[in-house]
């Protein structure tokens, strides 16, 4: 099979998807976290702040599920189908609440009436929480392999995707998400409000830091392919060493009120338990708890080799046009936000 | 309970549908807005500057819409048409990811400046930011309709494995994205979108007119419109041909549809209106005798393949559907044409604004190019059953082999409920902001040449 640098095409696709969905955890992380928090804001000024915050943002954040999205279907047809329809109803949720949350944004403040706002912040905080546990949850649910026959469907139910470890996975991303979320905010706020947030940031990360213990303990127990990948090459079990050291890290920020090093490395947390995600799982996408023959690989999934050719090149070209975007949009919005007559 | 087929495909037609209300929106308007800032860039005039912040508003609420059901659709190959994602992937897949990276991060990037920046960038590079969200959308609909061409002409592809493994893969990149009918769809479609924006724009400013208010920037906003209205609706004459033309060459079951023609023997007439009866196989109505002879063969009296040339199975079953909605289309076109020349005609005599009963007619007018797009829509992908990919791949074998008919009900019934609480806010959220009107400077005639935009006051429009 063709390479390039030593790696063949479906594994450079597979770095491809990967990043984008770590550019997605990253980006929207923080404002699905900033929605998720947003009723523990009482004041009607704080609750507008921290919606402007993420308001400039949160759409070319979304961005990059389209784009992960389109690249899976692209260079994994295969996966793409099989996935989105074994998870038909949380995929159905998940859709429903990200229409949910962007008019939630969008038509907030249109009105000054009081039960208006406060039924539009309950379903921004509803929805927000929402697609964030659905991503945890098939995000566990992949980790922990399903129930797949030979060709590739999904013999279980519904009920299946609700195991304890997929559950403790949804609420670990959750906990990110809001860590993630609550640090974007104290960079972005002052006086009283960060006064607020430098509480809420504490206490999400008490919150973060637990979840990341019992996680790190369920995946040793219960998720054993994951841990075989580092056995077989031990110089892994750097990543996970690393991730360890972040998160002290991120609490040690948080103690000494850097945040904008706190968010640094909030960013790179999430990507870091996203690549021990990936290397757990690579070659597989896709992985049987039936039998491991029956899991899909990239190398089954792909397409074919022309088409990953012709898209990596999209890729190379289109990348650092996104990344010129997004360092322009968040470079125009920089500083502590403040309300104008345009904001929401 | 119907099946999942059924449920699908009702499920993805109302969806799309429900989506297709605001991205033309958005590209017109988006297109509207460029001309609007740029007039105030170019003059300094503060009523350029009123209206394109009025409009910037209206567009935010548009293309939120548009994201969020947009959305839905990207996922929804998945869901319901697992094997279609399959069957497609390797080609349709390399399209929504160039529409992703391309097109819609950077619209979506400016978009936050356009709508957030006014008092943080220099003007010019706001500018900038609007044109680069107009061309965003753009270059969204160019990739959205180069893959959805591909199904209705495939082209540069090769098919691999067989049944339900089968898969078209990719042999040339560019006969594939310039398959015969991209072009043509493409600008057709653009053009409908151009005037459904301006329509709207028109529309507002005919209201305002009407009702006596802010009429110095209502008769701009509505020349703006029109300016962009007019030229739209004659090239969609053009667009519109190239279109027709290029099913009567690659889609001819489809074509046959839309004229409801079955003999392939006969002479083929253009109906103005008309009534297929798909049972006798009989098309009655008022027509040009051998008109379609002439689209096809460039003469009148040439025979035209026919519905019967192509056996019962392989043909769309909805004759008479087809047939309305092209027609539907056609003339409301023909209308928009009248319209817009007629309103050009009355500008350049300088009695346009006075025509009380022609600014009601463009106050409702606005539904019209909502409406064509629509049915045009209906038409070419009705028309193309049973097919998905066309002669290739059956919608009856697209589907997801593990999902449910109550799956899809469940689904179905949540969108339903969803987009109609959705439809019901749009349009009273875009009630109250055309209410509202535009913030009027304080001097809207005076030149206006601050670094920023932020030193003048506002007031709200006056009653």
């Amino acid at each position: 099979m063709e390479t390039i640098l030593g790696l063949d095409l479906p594994t450079w696709w597979f770095l491809v998807i990967g990043g984008l969905i770590t550019g997605y955890g990253v980006l929207d992380g923080f404002d699905l976290g900033a929605g998720a928090l947003h009723l523990f804001f009482k004041k009607e000024e704080s609750r507008r702040l921290v919606l402007n915050a993420i308001g400039p943002v949160w759409d070319g954040n979304e961005v990059w599920l389209v784009i992960a999205g389109g690249a899976l279907f692209a260079g994994f047809p295969l996966v793409y189908g099989v996935l989105l329809s074994t998870f038909y109803i949380p995929f159905m949720l998940f859709l429903v609440a990200l229409i949910f949350r962007a008019i939630s944004i969008e038509f907030r403040s249109k009105e000054p009436w009081l039960w208006w706002r406060k039924m539009w912040d309950i379903s921004y905080t509803v929805s927000s929480t929402g697609i964030t546990l659905l991503l945890g949850l098939v995000l566990g649910n992949l980790i922990h392999g399903l129930p797949m026959n030979k060709d590739h469907e999904f013999t279980g139910n519904l009920l299946t995707f609700f195991n304890p470890y997929a559950i403790l996975i949804a609420f670990t991303t959750l906990s990110l998400f809001m860590l993630h979320g609550s640090i974007y905010l104290v960079m972005k706020t002052e006086n009283r409000l960060y006064t607020r947030l430098t509480i809420i940031v504490n206490n999400c990360s008490k919150f973060f830091i637990l979840c990341f213990i019992l996680t790190s303990m369920a995946t040793l127990i219960y998720v054993p392919h994951m841990t075989h990948q580092f056995k077989s090459h031990p110089s892994l079990f750097l990543l996970p060493m690393l991730a360890v050291l972040i998160v002290l890290n991120i609490k040690r920020n948080v103690d000494a009120r850097k945040y904008y090093t706190a968010f640094a490395y909030s960013c790179i947390i999430t990507a870091c338990l996203l690549i021990l995600f990936a290397v757990g799982l690579y070659p597989n996408i896709v992985i049987s708890t039936t039998d491991p023959a029956y899991s899909i690989s990239i190398y089954a999934a792909a397409s074919s080799v022309k088409s990953l050719k012709i898209m990596l090149l999209i890729a190379a070209i289109g990348t650092p046009m996104v990344v010129g975007y997004t360092t322009f949009l968040f470079w125009t919005f920089r500083g502590k936000v403040k309300l104008n007559e345009m904001s929401y | 309970m119907p099946s999942v087929e059924i449920l699908s495909r009702i499920q993805f037609a109302f969806t799309i549908a429900f989506h297709y209300i605001y991205p033309p929106l958005s590209i017109g308007l988006g297109l509207c807005l460029v001309i609007m800032e740029g007039l105030y860039l170019k003059t300094g005039l503060a009523v350029y500057k009123d209206i394109t912040r009025f409009w910037i508003k209206i567009f935010a609420l548009i293309f939120g819409i548009g994201v969020a059901t947009g959305i839905v659709m990207e996922f929804e190959f998945g869901t319901n048409w697992a094997t279609y994602s399959h069957y497609v992937g390797d080609i349709f897949g390399s399209a929504l990811a160039a529409e992703g990276i391309f097109a819609f991060a950077m619209e979506s990037a400016f978009l936050g400046v356009l709508l957030f920046g006014w008092n943080r960038v220099h003007k010019g590079v706001h500018y900038f930011s609007t044109c680069m969200v107009a061309l965003g959308s753009i270059f969204s609909a160019l990739w959205i309709v180069i893959a959805n061409s591909w199904q209705q002409t495939p082209a540069g592809f090769r098919i691999e494995g067989h049944d339900l493994g089968a898969r078209a893969v990719v042999t040339d990149f560019w006969v594939m994205v310039l398959n015969p009918s991209s072009v043509d769809r493409f600008s057709h479609v653009i053009i409908g979108a151009f005037l459904a924006g301006s329509f709207l724009v028109m529309s507002v400013g005919a209201w305002y007119i009407l009702k006596q208010r802010a009429v110095t920037h209502a008769q701009a906003m509505f020349k703006v419109g029109l300016s962009v209205a007019v030229i739209a609706a004659l090239l969609q004459l053009f667009t519109g041909h190239r279109s027709a033309h290029y099913v009567s060459k690659y889609q001819r079951a489809k074509l046959a549809a839309m004229e409801g023609h079955y003999d392939s023997s006969a002479v083929a007439p253009m109906y103005i209106v008309g009534w297929v009866d798909n049972k006798n196989e009989q098309t009655t109505g008022i027509k040009i005798p051998g008109g379609l002879s002439f689209l096809t063969h460039g003469s009148f009296s040439a025979p035209v393949e026919g519905l019967r040339a192509t056996p019962k199975e392989d043909r769309p079953g909805a004759v008479n559907f087809v047939f309305q909605m092209y027609h539907m289309m056609i003339t409301i076109g023909i209308t928009l044409i009248g319209l817009t020349l007629l309103a050009v005609f009355l500008l350049w005599k300088k009695k346009l604004f006075q025509q009380r009963w022609l600014m009601v007619i463009f106050a409702w007018a606005v539904l019209l190019p909502q409406i064509a797009n629509q049915v045009g829509w209906y038409a070419a992908e009705v028309g193309r059953q049973p097919w998905v990919v066309y002669k290739l791949l059956r919608t009856s074998d697209a589907l997801s082999r593990k999902v449910t008919a109550d799956q899809v009900m469940f689904s179905l019934i949540l969108f339903t409920l969803v987009y109609v609480l959705l439809f019901t806010l749009f349009i009273y959220l875009l009630t109250r902001k055309i209410q509202h009107g535009p913030d009027i400077s304080e001097n809207a005639e005076i030149e206006y040449d601050g670094y920023y935009h932020d030193n003048i006051t506002y007031h709200p429009t006056k009653l």
